[in-house]
């Protein structure tokens, strides 16, 4: 007789601690990506004006724009929840209510430093 | 490989409703999974409507109320009812608890019972724990010495000593926090999860233990011990309010330490 498997992700409630930690996940993943497209944008760089520009046209373009809000997004986030990570190894913070002051910190802090950069990067 | 669905045979189906609260002024909604070895059928939710005024404040209470007086097919364990033996944790409106000790107030609309996740169901709320308790006895939870006990006394301790295994000595075992943690769920064949690593470090720290090497030894392994992410269900889970996260933590600032 096989046994049926009990529920799991379909009903375990999110949580701001576990919603954080898949972001920090999924902004990691994002991160390896943007290098590839970089690393793309490198190339053409190299290969001479009218590729450049060709590539150009397709960053400045409204959806160039929103693969690059979402890379700083991920760059700042990883960053900030990485430092939260690195308090944790040392043994600090890891209260409950200590990882939720934290955890609120991280996003502020990576909203406002995305947010900031857009502007003063001249994103848009 | 991580799998996020249910496979075709775990997949739940609607169930059979039960009203048991004809002119109740307190009416209370339960969703409880069932799944019966003996049907060959896939797993159901049954709902159940009660009235508050006929059993006790705990979840637990209207899970046995709906057993005496409602559906006596209904499975599950329970013991102690005051939250020392751990038998009645199961997923109630989304987290692991005791059923015992939460308060059935403490929700606001209908509440879903669950088996505790991504285990084996023997029979409805009941998940196979063999395995769970394999892993315990894998970490070999008694006092390992070489040294020959005093004489004409125990082994002592001072209270600084003692006071380091406060917070892990009142584990219950009951696995809340090991089937809330997405890494465990994944990796459970490998991944040793937070109740046996918080165990696991209450052997570590206890003075009187002189085996700390061999136990640091055999956690030291890419799965065994460093699954562990911090995603911190364990520690918002755990009915007895301890900190697995935090001792998964101090095991690996061991792990590190002890190479200078």
């Amino acid at each position: 007789m096989k046994r049926p498997l009990s529920p799991h992700l379909q009903v375990y409630k999110p949580q701001l601690t576990s919603i954080l930690s898949i972001t920090h996940r999924g902004t990691g993943v994002f991160l390896s990506l943007g290098a590839l497209l970089l690393t793309f944008w490198l190339v053409g760089l190299a290969s001479g004006e009218v590729i450049y520009n060709n590539l150009q046209q397709h960053i400045t373009a409204w959806y160039g724009k929103l693969i690059l809000i979402a890379f700083i997004f991920s760059l700042y986030y990883h960053l900030a929840n990485g430092i939260r990570h690195l308090f944790w190894d040392i043994g600090l913070g890891l209260e409950i209510s200590t990882t939720y002051i934290s955890g609120y910190v991280t996003v502020a802090a990576s909203i406002i430093l995305t947010v900031v950069t857009i502007i003063f990067g001249g994103v848009v | 490989m991580a799998e996020f669905t249910l496979p075709k045979n775990s997949k739940i189906k609607p169930g059979k409703t039960f009203s048991a609260a004809d002119g109740a002024t307190r009416k209370k909604t339960f969703r409880i999974y069932r799944w019966d070895p003996d049907a060959g059928e896939n797993p159901r939710m049954d709902t159940y409507e009660v009235d508050l005024d006929k059993f006790g404040p705990m979840v637990l209470d209207a899970v046995i109320y709906i057993k005496n007086e409602i559906d006596s097919t209904l499975t599950f364990r329970r013991s102690c009812r005051e939250g020392i033996c751990g038998s009645c944790a199961m997923n109630i409106g989304g987290t692991n608890t005791l059923a015992c000790t939460k308060a059935i107030e403490d929700f606001s609309g209908d509440i879903s019972i669950y088996p505790l996740p991504h285990m084996p169901v023997v029979k409805d709320l009941v998940p196979d724990l063999t395995h769970f308790y394999a892993q315990y006895t894998s970490i070999k939870p008694w006092m390992q010495t070489q040294s020959p006990p005093p004489p004409d006394a125990e082994r002592l301790q001072s209270k600084e000593e003692r006071a380091k295994l406060d917070g892990l000595y009142e584990c219950i075992l009951c696995a809340c926090c090991s089937t809330s943690c997405p890494s465990y769920w994944w990796n459970s064949d490998r991944y040793l999860g937070p109740a046996i690593l918080l165990q696991a470090y209450r052997w570590i720290v206890d003075s009187r233990d002189e085996y700390t090497g061999e136990r640091l030894d055999e956690l030291e392994d890419p799965f065994r011990l460093y699954r562990c992410h911090t995603i911190m269900n364990c520690t918002n889970t755990c009915p007895k309010g301890l900190n697995p996260a935090k001792a998964i933590a101090e095991i690996k600032k061991l792990m590190v330490s002890r190479s200078f």
